[in-house]
């Protein structure tokens, strides 16, 4: 063990001994990427297939605290880019981490984070194939930004996007809403709530092949992070040029989360996820769509919340438990706590 | 959730409705010539639109949304005034998150915030105060906004900070009273209201009395309403038989939270700690006599008007709105959302020109949110 | 405006200051007692309250939300006589 820093600083980003101890010992040691060149060099059986496409797709992470009930940012950012590959129909394969962290960020911290990263992406069945990392002054950063790039593989004859969207079509997510958002809401500490809410934050990989395999006809998926559901059926709805129309007495909330909602004014509709999809089906496979993804865990709450109607296009609306409807729009910018 | 889910039964909703529907009908109240209800709470605007209650009710009954939402009768120089005192070095400036986005002539304070200024959102002014606590080095104020049921939390709190003997807290004191802007639009000779919606939660501090006068000398129902669309639909009924039996009384739908004569405590540490302005500016409404509140001079040490020598006591005030906003006149319900020349075009949620495009219980941010326009040109 | 939500003082947390925990679905929060604060603080526990920013402002009282509600049961009932009377003139109309 070369590192003995309990803390980064900026030795570990100035080129030398310092920075080459910490990528080894707390990045590569546990990523263990094929060859010590600067790129990465791959080739999967998949990409042989006549047909195949590449799927590449990056995001990145901030979030605060960095750990939280049910993940960490490690956590997220494998899962975000892998849902994010999976969700239009691709085969997440491999990732790239670019690492920007603060000076004065716990060593162990980031220990826990790359362990979770690791642990995900065996989950999800990827590689992290290579990584850069950057330090910056106190106070420039938060703690660490993480950014993820992937890449997966489109089988021959997939063809799945919001364009496909039909009117008819019915809407289902994989579980209960909201359960991330509000887990940060309460992590953060400066609302000083408690409660024993976990993020949902998962990998939807295998659901969707699941759910492809049970629901061939499948059209579309998005996953819900950033907005929820609402923003998310939002874009779907403009970009497919179509109406969709949920139904609130279905909707899946956890009492919590209709507490957080209740206590701060805020709408869980728009709460973020971060292993949520709404998925976009055939009404005549919805069950089989349904019942493939109950059977995985990450899809143990599973249900049809809504259904596609021909116009007018690009809007959203809910119909209440009263009979009545309202239009679900998109978010103009966060949702803030409010008191009237 | 138990005292809240009960009341949301859509069972107990079209009973509600059909009942609505034959008082309405034997008053003779039609679509051309309606009963005006004015739900004087923003909050009960908000329910309104949220469960739709305002497409599902009789259409010979029409909601006119009132001046309760405290964020939209805030004038513009009030939040400029924020921003200054969040500006000055060493301030942390604490907000409950609705007064963030209200535009100022400048800025907004999401915008001071972007700019450097320590503003922080709390979800109590208790939190404030624990800043303060945490924070000995640093001034911490508190942005106390809102009516009745808000304004005891903020009394609390600085006789907690006295307490304490807390040297670093202060309250930028903004409160409002409800009864008397409801006598200034009773006394507006182009006012047509045929009765009120009581608001429940300012009511569960001041009690169901102060509104007396509304029946007694201008003749008018009330009926102090709870936040659940079965409250909001009850009241209406109660309103509805009112006028049926040619009678004007104040009633309490709300009973379960709303005594009689309010919460002995709250009203105290309010006397306590608070006295009347002369009067004080509402956006839209002009000044109105005695509607406003400052923090009485035993208690100066905790009042960010006298520790940086801004606000209502300094006299700027009566800088001019933003011209062709026509807040007042749809807060008087002499216009509707969708009547007013800027609604969805110089104003909309993205860009408001007026404090109703801002709040979420504004009645335009209401409107276009959940489609009152749009739903209805479908 | 006034966002008030129902929630249950599951413990009082510190008498001095007048703090106690309430619960909201499953949601705790430390709140300010004092409007509520009869001479018996731990009397409270078990009880329900309206929460505003932090403060329990009013103890709700559930016989009073009984009635309430028993009220709209009986108009329910009032209203589905009068449709089925409804129903049988327009049958024998």
């Amino acid at each position: 063990m070369a590192l003995r820093d309990k803390v980064v600083t900026l030795a570990h980003g100035g080129g030398g001994k310092a920075m080459r101890d910490l990528i080894a010992e707390v990045f590569t040691d546990v990523f263990q990427p094929p060859g010590s060149e600067d790129q990465a060099r791959l080739m999967d059986e998949a990409l042989r297939e006549p047909g195949a496409r590449l799927a590449f797709t990056t995001d990145s992470f901030v979030v605060t605290p960095l750990e939280f009930p049910g993940g960490d940012i490690g956590k997220i950012a494998v899962c975000g880019t892998v849902n994010d590959l999976a969700v239009g129909g691709a085969r997440p394969l491999w990732l790239s981490a670019a690492f920007i962290i603060e000076e004065g960020c716990l060593v162990d911290t980031l220990r826990r984070i790359v362990a979770s990263m690791a642990e995900e992406a065996e989950k999800a069945g990827v590689r992290i194939v290579t990584g850069d990392t950057k330090v910056v002054e106190r106070g420039k950063g938060d703690g660490v930004f993480v950014t993820t790039s992937g890449i997966g593989v489109i089988p021959p004859g997939r063809e799945i996007g919001a364009v496909q969207v039909r009117a008819g079509d019915v809407v289902l997510v994989n579980g209960v809403l909201g359960d991330h958002g509000a887990t940060i809401l309460a992590a953060r500490g400066d609302l000083a709530l408690s409660s024993d809410i976990q993020s949902d934050c998962a990998g939807l990989g295998h659901l969707m092949e699941a759910a492809l395999a049970a629901a061939p006809g499948i059209r579309a998926a998005r996953d819900c992070t950033r907005g929820g559901l609402a923003s998310t059926l939002n874009e779907i709805a403009g970009e497919a040029g179509v109406a969709i129309e949920l139904e609130e007495t279905v909707l899946p909330l956890r009492d919590e989360v209709r507490g957080v909602c209740e206590i701060l004014g805020l709408d869980p509709l728009y709460l973020a996820n971060e292993g949520r999809l709404a998925l976009f089906c055939p009404a005549d496979q919805a069950e089989a769509a349904l019942a493939a993804m109950r059977a995985l865990p990450e899809g143990e709450g599973a249900v049809a919340v809504g259904r596609v109607l021909p116009a007018p296009a690009g809007r959203v609306t809910m119909r209440t438990a009263f009979g009545g409807a309202r239009i679900v729009d998109m978010l103009v910018g966060e949702q803030l706590p409010r008191i009237c | 959730m138990k005292f809240a889910s009960e009341f949301r039964d859509p069972v107990a909703a079209r009973a509600l409705l059909s009942a609505i529907a034959a008082k309405v009908d034997a008053i003779g109240a039609t679509k051309a010539k309606p009963l005006h209800l004015m739900e004087i709470c923003g909050g009960h605007t908000h329910s309104i639109f949220r469960y739709g209650l305002d497409k599902l009710i009789h259409e010979g009954i029409e909601f006119i949304h009132g001046p309760g939402c405290p964020v939209c009768v805030l004038p513009m120089a009030r939040v400029d005034e924020c921003v200054e005192i969040a500006e000055r070095p060493g301030v942390i400036f604490t907000t409950f998150g609705d007064a963030m986005r209200v535009p100022g002539h400048k800025k907004s304070l999401m915008q001071a915030k972007a700019d450097g200024a320590d503003i922080r959102m709390v979800y109590s002014p208790l939190d404030a105060l624990e800043l303060a606590r945490r924070n000995p080095s640093r001034e911490v104020v508190f942005f106390g906004l809102g009516f009745e049921t808000t304004t005891p939390s903020t009394a609390l709190s600085i006789q907690q900070a006295a307490r304490e003997g807390l040297t670093n807290f202060s309250v930028f004191c903004n409160h409002i009273t409800v009864p008397e802007p409801i006598k200034a639009l009773l006394d507006d000779p182009d006012m047509v209201l045929d009765g009120f919606i009581g608001p429940g939660h300012v009511s569960m501090v001041i009690g169901v009395h102060p509104y007396d006068f509304i029946a007694r000398d201008y003749g008018k129902p009330l009926v102090v309403a709870g936040f659940e669309p079965i409250d909001l639909l009850q009241s209406v009924l109660m309103l509805v038989t009112q006028v049926a039996e040619g009678r004007a009384e104040v009633e309490n739908q709300y009973a379960r939270v709303v005594p009689e004569h309010g919460n002995p405590v709250s009203l105290s540490a309010i006397a306590d700690v608070y006295e009347r302005r002369p009067s004080f500016e509402w956006r839209g409404l002009g000044e109105i006599d005695a509607s406003g509140l400052r923090i009485r001079p035993k208690y100066q040490a905790f009042d960010a008007e006298e520790k940086f020598g801004i606000g209502y006591a300094t006299g700027r005030r009566n800088v001019p709105e933003i011209e062709g906003c026509a807040c007042g006149s749809v807060m008087m319900g002499k216009l509707k959302p969708t009547q007013c020349p800027q609604f969805g075009k110089g104003c909309t949620p993205e860009m408001p020109l007026g404090a109703l495009m801002v709040s979420s219980e504004g009645a335009c941010a209401a409107y276009w949110q959940y489609g009152g326009a749009r739903v209805a040109a479908a | 405006m006034c966002l008030g939500i129902p929630g249950r003082i599951t413990a009082i947390t510190d008498p001095a200051r007048l703090m106690a925990m309430a619960e909201v679905s499953g949601v705790r929060r430390e709140v300010n007692v004092a409007c509520v604060a009869g001479n018996d603080l731990d009397a409270l526990v078990g009880q329900w309250a309206l929460i505003h920013v932090g403060f329990a402002m009013s103890l709700i009282d559930e016989e009073e939300a009984a009635k309430t509600l028993e009220a709209l049961r009986d108009l329910g009932e009032a209203q589905e006589t009068l449709e089925q009377m409804a129903q049988s003139e327009r049958a024998l109309a």
